[in-house]
């Protein structure tokens, strides 16, 4: 551990190694994790959170954004469980028409005693992080680190590094999991705190799952937040994916990292709907490590105020005869900034690869920014790969035909964001939960057309 | 009854409209015709409140008030209807939600009760038959894909579900086949009203055979130089506008 001889940079850094010196043993594993956990943290202090010097980090400077590191947020007492089960249905109601089993985590760490446990069908294996780090498995920690999937990310580093709380989920070969599974994410703290989750979810040869992340965060306290999630997709497996993460308040920090990895003919479908809420980095890591699979990554960011959101991806042909597809929608308003940094790696032996990545934004003002960067490095010479980004604002002339028929202008705006948004959403394959998310939207913009 | 007097307007610094007065009484179809880029399809977006558009002088009136003053939708909820020359498409709407979304907006906007689902769906229903537009077409986002015909029928269908006091028509006939442009002149003139009046801007008189007008009027140069009875689009037809446009120089 070299590293923590060499002179931090911030006071953040600093103290996030102050505190690492303190917890290294007490985190969830102990020894069996520390070599990793060590690695993970020499890395984040060699490089120090990401500035607009690093390349992936070009737009989100996260160092200046973490001008302190926040204490980090301890397993929930008893009756802070108690008081989190009291407003559960208040806070994050049940979506409508989804016979969802639920899995709660409070300040990150998993919550049984509020969690649909006894409901889980045959093959379904959930456990904390803490848990099932506990035997020690050394495959479980492999698959944990994600080798291979954001390496060199110092966000990442610190992730791994400080990793608690979150749960692992295993579906067992062929087991259909026909309930979505939906992971509520809850802050209990009115305090300022950091969280560091990592979760893991595998899914055996055949399996099916969908699984629906929602965070929901009502406190108005700041919050850095550095959570994980790693997928791997045995062959012929599929998964559905819906993360909808908390819209936290402003001064706050939400690294939001999604590790996946496919093998054969597998089959993964994610989608992201971020509202902001301070500075947000969505960030992907996919890879096709066995043949004739497909992904698809969409999302749907809706922006105000000053938010910050940053989606970052990078998608790694490695197998031939793979299909990924990213789509995303944008709307900024006021002073809103985004990002979409898209990067399709063919390998040279990825042929047959066929991948097309869009990102779409409308502006509503002239304060807000988008930035597109979509890129493809492609080694194989028998690919289809294409990309497509655009810029616009809402069509003065569609507006105005609206409101000639006598749609208000607000109404008429709303209208057309919807239809524009709408059609990310239009990806998510389980209808009932495509329609919550298109409730969610149409919220946001029902709440900014009444400012 | 709809009156504009002595109207100038213009956009991006360039005078479009330069001392127009027209007026056109309750229950008058009056037609326009005119050259290309005479200002027609301006007129109507004055008329419907169009952003970007600066009346320099002049009013617009109707039932004497001051369309001037309003937005568009305000407008369109008093009654203003354009049928437009190019109507737009929008993606990801489909038509029935479009049309629930203006009819009930309108209605709110007046104070009445917003039409219930199967009472809006009756309408529609009737009201596509009558102008020969097919039910799977509502389904479809508006006017995507629609042929240019489709999209004028579907321009007449919205005209007859919103009821307009005031309904312009910019060269609605243009795109339309023989049998569309009987069906369409058969949608407007049941709509026919003594409390209803028309401004029909085409190009040819053969529409005006079918929605007979009560008056025709020769704009140019942004200003009404020449009306007449319908005999007028004879005239007119027969040789051009050279007898009128060199009046407005
Ligand atoms: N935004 C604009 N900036 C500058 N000139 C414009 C603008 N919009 C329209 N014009 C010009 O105003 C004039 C009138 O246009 P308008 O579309 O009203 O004509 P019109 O009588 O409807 O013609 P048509 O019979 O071809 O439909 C044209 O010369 C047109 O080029
Ligand atoms: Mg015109």
């Amino acid at each position: 551990m070299n590293a923590r001889s060499a002179p931090p940079q911030t006071s953040a850094e600093a103290k996030i190694a102050a505190d690492y010196v303190g917890a290294r043993l007490s985190l969830p594993g102990g020894h069996a994790v520390a070599d990793l956990r060590d690695a993970a943290f020499d890395a984040f202090m060699a490089a120090g959170f990401p500035t607009r010097r690093v390349e992936a980090w070009h737009y989100t400077d996260l160092k200046r954004a973490m001008s302190e590191a926040l204490p980090i947020a301890s397993p929930p007492s008893a009756t802070s469980i108690l008081a989190q089960g009291a407003r559960l249905a208040s806070l994050c109601p049940r979506m409508e028409d989804v016979d969802s089993l639920r899995v709660v985590l409070v300040d990150g760490h998993f919550i049984p005693a509020l969690s649909d446990v006894v409901r889980l069908p045959q093959g379904v294996a959930l456990h904390s992080l803490a848990d099932a780090l506990a035997h020690g498995d050394a495959a479980l920690i492999e698959a944990l680190a994600a080798p291979g999937l954001g390496q060199g990310d110092a966000a990442l580093a610190l992730n791994t590094a400080f990793m608690q709380g979150g749960f692992v989920l295993d579906i067992a070969a062929g087991v259909d999991v026909v309930h979505p599974i939906e992971v509520v994410s809850l802050s209990s703290s009115v305090a300022a705190q950091a969280i560091y989750g990592r979760s893991l979810v595998r899914l055996g040869a055949g399996a099916r799952l969908t699984l629906v992340e929602a965070e929901a965060c009502d406190n108005g306290s700041i919050e850095q937040r550095n959570c994980a999630l790693v997928c791997q997709i045995a062959d012929d497996a599929t998964l559905e994916h819906v993360f909808v993460p908390a819209e936290l308040s402003q001064g706050s920090t939400h690294v939001a990292h999604l590790l996946a990895s496919l093998q054969s003919r597998a089959s993964f479908n994610s989608f992201t709907l971020a509202r902001g809420g301070g500075l947000v980095r969505r960030q992907v890591f996919l890879r096709f490590d066995g043949d004739h699979s497909k992904a698809q990554l969409a999302g749907a960011n809706l922006l105000k105020g000053r938010d910050h959101c940053d989606t970052t991806l990078i998608v790694q042909h490695v197998a031939p005869h793979c299909e990924s597809r990213e789509y995303f929608k944008s709307v900024l308003d006021e002073e809103a900034t985004g990002v979409y940094q898209g990067k399709v790696i063919v390998a040279p032996g990825a042929q047959k690869t066929d991948g097309a990545m869009k990102s779409h934004a409308i502006l509503l003002s002239d304060g807000a920014t988008m930035n597109n960067k979509p890129e493809l490095e492609i080694f194989a010479d028998d690919v289809v790969c294409g990309h497509g980004a655009t810029v616009s604002q809402l069509d003065e002339d569609q507006l105005f035909y609206a409101q000639a028929r006598g749609l208000p202008k607000h109404d008429a705006e709303a209208m057309l964001l919807e239809a524009f948004v709408d059609e990310s959403a239009d990806r998510i394959e389980n209808e009932a939960i495509r329609a919550h998310v298109i409730a969610l939207m149409g919220g946001w913009l029902a709440a900014r057309r009444r400012a | 009854m709809l009156e504009i007097r002595n109207l100038h307007a213009e956009i991006d610094g360039k005078k479009i409209i330069n001392g127009l007065s027209l007026t056109v009484n309750d229950g008058e179809i009056a037609a326009i015709m005119g050259p290309n880029g005479s200002g027609k399809s301006t007129l109507s977006y004055v008329i419907s409140g169009r952003e970007g558009y600066t009346v320099t002088d002049g009013e617009i009136l109707l039932d004497g008030a001051n369309l001037l003053e309003m937005d568009a939708s305000v407008r369109a909820a008093k009654g203003v209807f354009l049928a437009f020359q190019y109507p737009l498409e929008i993606p990801g709407v489909t038509t029935m939600t479009f049309l629930k979304a203006c009819m009930n907006a309108q209605r709110k906007a007046r104070g009445e009760a917003e039409f219930s689902t199967p009472d809006f769906m009756k309408r529609v229903r009737a009201g596509a038959e009558k102008l020969g537009v097919p039910q799977d077409m509502l389904r479809r986002a508006l006017n995507v894909g629609f042929s240019g015909g489709e999209k004028k029928r579907m321009e007449v269908l919205q005209m007859s579900l919103l009821e307009p006091t005031f309904a312009i028509l910019d060269e609605t006939d243009s795109g339309l086949d023989i049998d569309a442009l009987r069906i369409v002149a058969d949608g407007v003139n049941a709509l026919r009203d003594p409390k209803r009046s028309f401004l029909v801007i085409t190009h040819y008189q053969r529409l005006l055979d079918y929605i007979v007008p009560d008056t025709v009027h020769v704009m140019s140069k942004g200003r009404i130089v020449k009306t007449g009875g319908k005999e007028l689009a004879l005239e007119l037809e027969a040789n051009g506008y050279r007898d009128f446009v060199g009046e407005a120089a």
